[in-house]
């Protein structure tokens, strides 16, 4: 042991056990470069435990084990060990922004900095063992570990527990690094930690050997992206060289089946099969051979319903009826890249596009559905059509060269996307509270009102949209000039007005204002707009009238 | 009777006619330390430190700047006034103000930690207290300083064997001297900023004896800066200025660094939590020492703060002030920034 946290010395060798997984976690956390975070991981793949290995692994995809004690107890334990007042430990998590990491920082100074000297998978295996104990030992266990541990141990041990590993290390970088210890292809390791494992009984090897992942059959193929049209969109010419389709809002995706089974790819490349199980009696319907580029998007009957309820589908794990009712999950065809084993992109997307419409007429499944295209005579009338996009449940239009192959990447020239503008409306920013994350400790998030009479209606929250100088700019104003406390909340002197650009709006009895809206960014600080200015609680429910319904 | 009033143009002392650390033009200033939202610029006389002085003329320009040693008293108006070391920054000082039997202490920034440069921290007995609490919450814990020195030795040691220039962001006046010294043990040449230069050499010629920088040039030498370490303000991060360290790695010296969102924020390779403020336990226990009965506490956690210390039997105020509680350079708006000008 060196005595020396990792993240000042990037590079050297884990020590082993638990500290060496935290010593990860604060590497990953604090390093910037994506090099530098593959290099850190590699050398934990190409050095750790076997079995911690497949845990991290399991943890860093989301198979964290089941939480044995929640925030409340954690906190309540911390402050009985180091004495502190409860309210206090509140004021210190709003600010940190993290439980985890409020908890490591409040407790009592550890024994030293060598650390607990268990493995990853003690820690694992005991939580998994407190499901069926009582509080005591839950509390006995928790207390035992935080003494062994150090700091960062503590504050990964904290993250075990309470869940959510985001530092920064997305399931594509671990995958490349994998596939760099390894050696074999990221597409099929990418395929092999998606599926079904028990990361408590397989082996390292088991899971990821070349042996274990044989021929890739579930490689995607890279996404072509289309490009934003800023210009006229005269400027292309005649509309009858081009294919229209309405940009859905969901997420991109493909679905290849090959060899008996069947893979679904989002944009991100990563495989989202098991998420949605509404695909899965696909690979009984589709014919081997076959890559489809689509939306993966929720819809009843054929239209699409808001992305706030896909929302509610990503990110787990266990799906259940009443998601499968509300939010079911269908897929909108829009190209064909490979058909009967053969790949299809350099071909014109009017071949393409026949064969696709073939095929979904011969393979019909109520969840595969054909993306329409849009008819348009003139550049004017579909102008005018886009206006109505918020209607079709779309966010604009595709506008795709007919003659066009399918690309690699973002190439200029052959697809556009032509987006509908945000609704924007003017308001003052009332409420502020301190961020997560990366905002920790700044006031990053807001609430705006709108005027009703010589009222303000709060209406929304927003958190994005501004410059990380702009969001300094309005800490520094909230630090100044609020006015009240209300735990986390300051109400702050209503005098910056913000241009609050969102997608959509709703009716809603939850809100004051009665409306909800999708989206809500910051478009821009309006520092010419005094409070005067701002818009009213009428101008947002003509909106809603408007768009609402 | 309140010594003090909290006014518009800052703490002001209406027995001795004098105001601290104002932050509009006043007659009479007395100034705890030469950071810029406590020195400000336009008013008509300044009293403070000695060391302080070079660094108000560097700073402010020329201007009537009365000078005294620790612990001696100047008189304003029958006003006994003097100053004691706060341990922030080199020549920075606790206002002490007595009248009529009455005594208050102003504490301006302080830390209780003694880093070898800035004086040792001098509690002061006193019947009010006013306190900064810039690192108010009792998340801010700070390890020894020679524990972060080793933090940072080593960082710049795995550095150097990357070959890569380590390049320190610090306050350009306080945390880039005093880092210099621990710096210097790994470090054959130091680099620095123009703004860490200035007032480095201000220091030099008022007779401190610092370890030697050299300021980086358009025509410094590349490999002069291999290997190497570069002190820097804040303001550089990610600056054209920077491009002809590469390969560099960053790493940023503030309390800040304490929380792991903030490092994230910065996008630095390291930080050190390597304050010159007092961490929790350090405004407690020098909040104790002073055995003061009231408490303000001003620019930090005030809230927080306050409600802590009246829990446990003080009376714990809160205060707004102007100070900016930061521990790196913010621009003060409509001042300019003499540092930059020069960099």
């Amino acid at each position: 042991m060196t005595g020396q946290p990792s993240h000042i010395s990037p590079g050297t060798p884990a020590t082993g056990g638990f500290r060496a997984f935290a010593d990860l976690v604060t590497e990953l956390g604090t390093t910037t470069k994506t090099n530098d975070k593959l290099d850190a991981l590699v050398n934990f793949f190409s050095h750790a435990d076997d079995r911690d290995r497949v845990w991290v692994i399991a943890i860093f995809s989301g198979r964290r084990p089941r939480r044995v004690v929640n925030s409340t107890l954690l906190a309540t334990w911390c402050t009985e060990l180091n004495g502190l007042p409860f309210w206090l430990f509140e004021e210190s998590y709003h600010t940190v922004g993290d439980l985890a990491e409020t908890i490591a920082l409040l407790l009592p100074n550890t024994a030293g900095d060598e650390g607990s000297g268990h493995a990853l998978h003690h820690y694992i295996g005991k939580l998994k063992t407190l499901e069926k104990e009582s509080e005591e030992t839950r509390k006995a266990f928790v207390l035992d570990s935080w003494r062994e541990m150090n700091e960062a141990e503590r504050f990964v041990f904290n993250k075990l527990i309470t869940g959510g590993f985001r530092i920064g290390v997305s399931q594509k970088l671990m995958v490349n690094a994998l596939a760099k210890t390894v050696k074999v292809e990221p597409s099929v390791i990418a395929h092999r930690i998606g599926g079904n494992w028990d990361p408590s009984t397989i082996r390292f090897d088991e899971l990821l050997s070349e042996e274990a992942t044989g021929t890739d059959w579930s490689k995607p193929y890279p996404f072509y992206l289309a490009h934003a049209i800023e210009d006229d969109i005269e400027k292309l010419g005649e509309p009858a060289g081009w294919q229209v389709e309405w940009k859905w809002d969901g997420i991109r995706g493909q679905i290849i089946k090959r060899n008996g089974e069947l893979f679904v790819w989002s944009r991100g490349e990563e495989l989202m099969t098991e998420k949605f199980p509404e695909y899965h009696s696909l690979c009984d319907l589709l014919p081997d051979g076959l890559a489809m580029d689509g939306e993966i998007i929720p819809s009843i009957d054929g239209k699409p319903l808001p992305f706030a309820l896909l929302q509610t589908r990503i990110g787990r794990k266990n799906v259940t009826k009443k998601q499968l009712q509300e939010a079911p999950i269908a897929f909108f065809a829009y190209d064909l890249l490979e058909y009967e084993g053969i790949d299809w992109r350099t071909r014109p997307l009017s071949e393409r596009r026949a064969q696709l419409e073939k095929i979904l007429a011969t393979y019909q499944h109520p969840t595969l559905l054909l993306s329409p295209v849009v008819a348009v005579d003139s550049w004017n009338e579909l102008a005018e059509l886009r206006q109505q996009s918020r209607e079709a449940g779309a966010e604009g239009f595709m506008i795709k060269k007919k003659d066009s192959p399918y690309g690699v990447g973002r190439k200029r020239g052959d697809w556009w996307k032509w987006k509908i503008d945000p609704l924007t409306i003017d308001a003052v920013m009332i409420y502020a509270q301190k961020g997560a994350g990366r905002r920790s400790n700044l006031y990053t998030d807001y609430t705006f009102a709108v005027r009703d009479g010589d009222k303000l209606i709060s209406f929304t929250k927003a958190y994005s949209g501004l410059t990380d100088k702009e969001f300094a700019q309005v800490d520094a104003f909230v630090k100044r000039n609020s006015i009240e406390k209300f735990g986390p909340v300051r109400t702050v002197k209503p005098e910056l007005v913000f241009e609050i650009a969102f997608e959509g709006i709703a009716a809603s009895n939850r809100h004051k204002s009665g409306v909800a809206l999708r989206f809500p960014r910051m478009l821009r600080w309006r520092h010419d707009k005094t409070v005067d200015e701002i818009n009213t609680l009428d101008d947002l429910k003509k909106m809603l009238e408007m768009y609402g319904k | 009777m309140a010594l003090i009033d909290f006014t518009e143009n800052g703490m002001y002392c209406r027995a001795g006619d004098f105001y601290i650390d104002p932050w509009r033009p006043v007659d009479r200033a007395v100034i705890t330390h030469g950071h810029s939202d406590h020195a400000r610029w336009g008013s008509k006389a300044y009293l403070c430190h000695i060391h302080t002085k070079p660094i108000l003329e560097i700073r402010l320009g020329p201007g009537q700047y009365d000078t005294v040693d620790w612990g001696v008293p100047v008189y304003m108006n029958g006003v006994r006034i003097s100053l004691h070391p706060a341990g922030h920054i080199i020549g920075s000082a606790q206002v002490r103000i007595e009248h009529e039997g009455e005594v208050w202490v102003v504490s301006g920034d302080y830390k209780t930690e003694n880093d070898g440069i800035s004086g040792a921290f001098e509690p002061v007995r006193c019947h009010t207290f006013i306190s900064e609490c810039t690192f108010g919450l009792p998340l801010y814990k700070w390890k020894p300083q020679e524990d972060i020195y080793d933090d940072i030795r080593n960082w710049i040691r795995s550095n150097q064997s990357a070959g890569k220039t380590s390049v320190l962001f610090a306050y350009s006046l306080g945390k880039a001297q005093r880092i210099l010294r621990p710096v210097a043990d790994v470090c054959p040449t130091i680099l620095t900023h123009g703004a860490v230069y200035n007032v480095h050499t201000a220091l030099e010629r008022a007779g401190w004896d610092l370890p030697a920088v050299q300021r980086v040039m358009p025509d410094t030498p590349k490999d002069l800066l291999k290997g190497n370490v570069v002190i820097a303000p804040s303001s550089a991060e990610g600056s054209p200025w920077m491009k002809k360290f590469a390969p560099y790695a960053t790493g940023i010296c503030s309390g800040w660094m304490q929380v792991r969102g903030n490092r994230r924020r910065r996008n630095a390779d390291a930080g050190f939590a390597l304050s010159d403020h007092a961490d929790w336990q350090g405004l407690l226990d020098a909040v104790k020492a002073t055995g003061a009965e009231r408490v303000y506490a001003t620019h930090g956690f005030q809230a927080a703060f306050s409600r802590y210390l009246t829990e446990i039997g003080l009376d714990g105020r809160e205060v707004k002030t102007e100070f900016g509680g930061e521990e790196e350079e913010q621009p003060t708006p409509g001042v300019p920034d003499l540092d930059e000008e020069t960099a």
